[in-house]
């Protein structure tokens, strides 16, 4: 390791890590209740948990193949929605400077919560960290519930008592919510709110997703940047400037946790 | 979906998402230079997931409906304005529509 951490930076990283993990990792008792109740068996259930590992694609590929859209819409779906972590990759993989079989574990649990807390450390070394203790608690505790939701899905009933499919709505808000703040951010949610809305009735499950995807390419490609308007921290390098405490995207961050 | 379709439709999507997190630790820091396209994409996951809150909180098949979702969202958001952390969010919409629909409504 070629910086050591200060012991406190690592300690709360690691601290970050272990609540994400396990406040994300429990929501998996509903996508494994979800995916069953979707007519997707057990077997393929934890194939898809452990094999994606990635929430918000495997809740599109479930919500495409329950609503009897097409293995190619389900497929378009799930790996549109993973194109942000090959973002994710891209930010954390100067951070861990890992190689060999190690990258491919890094590459495997690179999501949205792991990614969160790399970059919202003050150092290089908590960000390791942080980053692995996030992304293998969520794995081991979301995949464990997912299986737990699965075998239970049957004795739970109908997901929509226990109000599974409002928790998976307030997810994606909650995902997104710190994501809402500049300006452009909320026009483009306000346009995908109005594609999808118009989409659903008239087109197969999925395809209204990937509508809205599109509208936010047209915008991002051919509307200049707006003077001040940052972008999201997404793609921004918190350890550029090491002298500063403060980071970048840390308290976009926050609320996700 | 045949069992057959549903395994392939698993496995390549599985495939594909891990080739995407793998080609981001694999690409030269040079390539994320460009502002165009990490706004893009920052854009995109902003669409897919209002889009993804739509679909879910507000439509049942091909049809788009007020059901208990829609309070259990009213819920969730202002728990997030208040700045309640992720698990309470989604707890408190869970019980939101578990709630209401005990009491016969959505």
């Amino acid at each position: 390791m070629k910086v050591l951490p200060t012991q406190p930076a690592a300690r709360a990283a690691a601290r970050q890590g272990v609540s994400v993990a396990v406040a994300t990792g429990l929501y998996g008792v509903s996508f494994g209740a979800l995916s069953v109740a979707a007519g997707i068996g057990l077997a393929p259930t934890m194939a898809l948990s452990l094999l994606m590992f990635s929430g918000g694609s495997q809740f599109a590929l479930v919500g495409v193949v329950g609503a009897a859209g097409t293995p190619l819409a389900a497929i378009a779906t799930a790996t549109l929605l993973g194109l942000r972590n090959a973002l994710y990759g891209a930010v954390v993989s100067p951070l861990l400077e890992v190689r060999g079989w190690r990258r491919l574990a890094a590459a495997q649990v690179t999501i949205d919560e792991s990614t969160a807390v790399a970059v919202a450390q003050p150092e290089p070394a908590a960000s390791r960290v942080g980053f692995w203790v996030t992304g293998v608690g969520v794995f081991v505790v979301w995949n464990t519930f997912v299986l737990l939701g699965a075998l239970a899905g049957d004795a739970l009933g109908d997901p929509r008592a226990w109000g599974l499919d409002a928790a998976a709505a307030a997810a994606f808000l909650a995902l997104v919510w710190p994501r809402l703040a500049p300006r452009r951010a909320q026009v483009v949610a306000g346009l995908a709110v109005a594609a999808t809305a118009a989409l659903v009735p008239f087109v197969p499950p999925g395809i209204p997703v990937l509508a809205a995807a599109a509208v936010a390419m047209v915008v991002g490609l051919v509307v200049p940047a707006a003077a001040g308007g940052a972008p999201a921290a997404d793609a921004d390098d918190p350890h550029s400037t090491t002298d500063t405490t403060d980071t970048n995207g840390t308290t976009d961050r926050e609320a996700v946790r | 979906m045949t069992t057959a379709a549903l395994w392939t439709t698993v496995l390549v999507a599985s495939l594909a998402c891990f080739a995407l997190k793998l080609a981001g630790h694999l690409v030269p820091r040079s390539w994320l230079a460009s502002e165009r396209v990490s706004r893009v994409t920052s854009l995109v996951t902003v669409a897919l997931l209002v889009s993804l809150v739509v679909v879910q909180g507000f439509a049942d098949g091909r049809t788009l409906a007020v059901d208990a979702r829609v309070p259990a969202l009213a819920v969730a958001a202002l728990a997030l304005a208040l700045r309640a952390p992720f698990i309470l969010v989604v707890f408190l919409a869970a019980a939101t529509a578990a709630g209401l629909r005990a009491l016969g409504w959505g």
